[in-house]
C-alpha cells in the first residue's frame, strides 16, 4: 500500500498535535511540583560560622559533664556500648589535659589540671581534614553556617575521616546500634544510625533549624557558650575578647571552632 | 518424523512444566496492594484537610523522588520547609511529618513495597512509628 502525499501530511500533522497534547498533560504534573518551593525555616538560628566556648571553670563536678553528655546522647539516639571500648560511640565526651591538648606537655602543671576532665566534641573546623578525605562527600562543610555535617545516606563506612580527624571526634558503628539504645528513652524524632557508618557531633543542626540551642549548651547552665564567631556582637565573640582561651592543636591548621577557657 | 513419539511426549512434559505455575496458582494471585490511609491521625483532621503534601496521583508515582529531594535539601542545604503548589507549608521530615499522619507503616508503606519487592533502606536508621501488634 502506498501513501499519497496528501495522506502522509495528514498523518504527520495529526501525530504532531497528539504528541504535543501528550507532553502538555505530562508536564502539567511536573508544573505542579515546580510550583512548590523549598526554603529555610524562619525560626531557624543562623550564623556565618558557629563556634563554641567551653568554660572549664564552670564544670565543678562529675555531674556537670554527665549532664551535657546525657542530653546530647539521648536526643540523638547515640548507642551506649560498653562491652568493647573500641566499639564505643560518642558525640561528646571527656578527656584528660594530655590527651586533649597534645604538645603542651608541661611537667610542672597545677595539680588540678592533672586529672581534670575536659569536655570534647567535634571542633567543626574551618578547614576540616575529614571533609577533604571523604570519597563520597558524606561528610561535608555546610556553606551556610560552617557546620561539619554527616550525610548518613552517603557514608560507605571507609573510615578515612576517622583517620583524618586529629581530634578523635568520630565513631564507627561496628555493629547495629539499635540494640544498644534504650527503647524507652529513644527520641522518636531523630533517626538512629546503622551498622557500618561513621557518626559524630552535628552541632544539633536539627535543633538549630527549629530555633533551639544545641542540647549540650541548653543544659550546661552557661558553661558552654554558643554563637556566631563572625558576628562581633555574638556571645562567643564577647567571651573571646575578654578571656584567654586555647584551642585543641591549632598548629595543625584545621581552624577548630571550639575554644576552652581553662 | 524420526522419534515422533518421544518428541511429542517430551513436548507435552515441557508444556506441562511451563504452564504448571499458572494452572495451579493462577487463581490465587497475591491480592492487589491496598495501602490504608485511615489512621487515627488522618481521621482526626477535618475532611477538607485530609490531603498529602501533593496530589494523591503525584504521591503514588513520585513519592520516592520527592523523599530523595527532601533528604538532600534538609541534610545538605539545611532547608527544612516545603511549600506546595497550594501554598501550604510542611516541615520536610520523614519521621516527623510523613509518619505522623501515616502512622501505619505496615499497612501503608509495606503494603506496596512488599508487593513490588522493593526494599527501601529508610528504616535501617529512621525510627518507624510504634504500631500496635495486630
Amino acid at each position: 500500500m502506498s501513501v499519497n502525499r496528501r495522506d502522509f501530511l495528514k498523518i504527520v500533522s495529526m501525530s504532531t498535535i497528539l504528541s504535543i497534547g501528550g507532553v502538555a498533560s505530562v508536564s502539567s504534573l511536573k508544573n505542579q511540583v515546580e510550583a512548590s518551593q523549598i526554603s529555610t525555616s524562619p525560626a531557624a538560628l543562623t550564623a556565618k560560622r558557629w563556634a563554641m566556648v567551653v568554660d572549664m571553670s564552670k564544670f565543678k563536678s562529675e555531674q556537670d559533664y554527665q549532664k551535657c553528655i546525657d542530653a546530647c546522647h539521648l536526643v540523638h539516639n547515640v548507642p551506649h556500648i560498653t562491652d568493647n571500648p573500641k566499639h564505643e560511640v560518642k558525640w561528646i565526651w571527656t578527656e584528660t589535659y594530655e590527651h586533649a591538648f597534645l604538645g603542651n606537655e608541661d611537667v610542672y602543671r597545677a595539680e588540678k589540671f592533672q586529672h581534670m576532665p575536659f569536655l570534647m566534641l567535634c571542633n567543626h573546623c574551618e578547614n576540616p581534614p575529614c571533609v577533604r578525605v571523604c570519597p563520597t562527600q558524606a561528610t561535608f562543610k555546610r556553606k551556610s553556617d560552617g557546620i561539619v555535617m554527616m550525610d548518613m545516606h552517603r557514608c560507605i563506612g571507609c573510615r578515612f575521616c576517622m583517620a583524618g580527624c586529629p581530634y578523635g571526634a568520630r565513631s564507627f558503628n561496628y555493629k547495629n546500634p539499635r540494640p544498644f539504645i534504650d527503647e524507652s528513652k529513644e527520641n522518636p524524632e531523630f533517626p538512629t544510625r546503622m551498622k557500618g557508618v561513621v557518626e559524630k557531633c552535628t552541632l544539633c543542626y536539627e535543633r538549630l533549624a527549629k530555633g533551639l540551642q544545641p542540647a549540650c549548651v541548653e543544659v550546661s547552665n552557661g558553661a558552654l557558650i554558643f554563637g556566631d564567631i563572625e558576628d562581633p556582637n555574638s556571645a562567643v565573640r564577647k567571651v573571646l575578647s575578654e578571656r584567654f582561651t586555647i584551642r585543641r592543636r591549632p598548629e595543625l591548621g584545621t581552624g577548630p571552632s571550639v575554644y576552652y577557657i581553662i | 518424523m524420526y522419534n515422533g513419539g518421544k518428541i511429542i511426549i517430551g513436548l507435552i512434559i515441557f508444556v506441562g512444566l511451563v504452564t504448571f505455575p499458572f494452572i495451579f496458582h493462577g487463581e490465587k494471585a497475591t491480592a492487589k496492594p491496598d495501602p490504608k490511609v485511615d489512621t487515627a491521625e488522618i481521621l482526626k483532621l477535618p475532611e477538607n484537610e485530609r490531603k498529602c503534601v501533593e496530589s494523591k496521583d503525584f504521591m503514588k508515582r513520585e513519592h520516592m523522588k520527592l523523599l530523595n529531594e527532601w533528604r538532600d535539601q534538609v541534610v545538605r542545604d539545611g532547608d527544612t520547609i516545603y511549600t506546595n503548589a497550594e501554598g501550604k507549608t510542611f516541615t520536610m521530615s520523614l519521621q516527623n511529618t510523613c509518619m505522623k499522619c501515616h502512622s501505619n507503616k505496615k499497612q501503608f508503606c509495606d503494603e506496596c513495597h512488599n508487593y513490588t519487592a522493593v526494599k527501601p533502606y529508610c528504616w535501617d536508621c529512621h525510627i518507624a512509628p510504634k504500631e500496635k501488634q495486630s
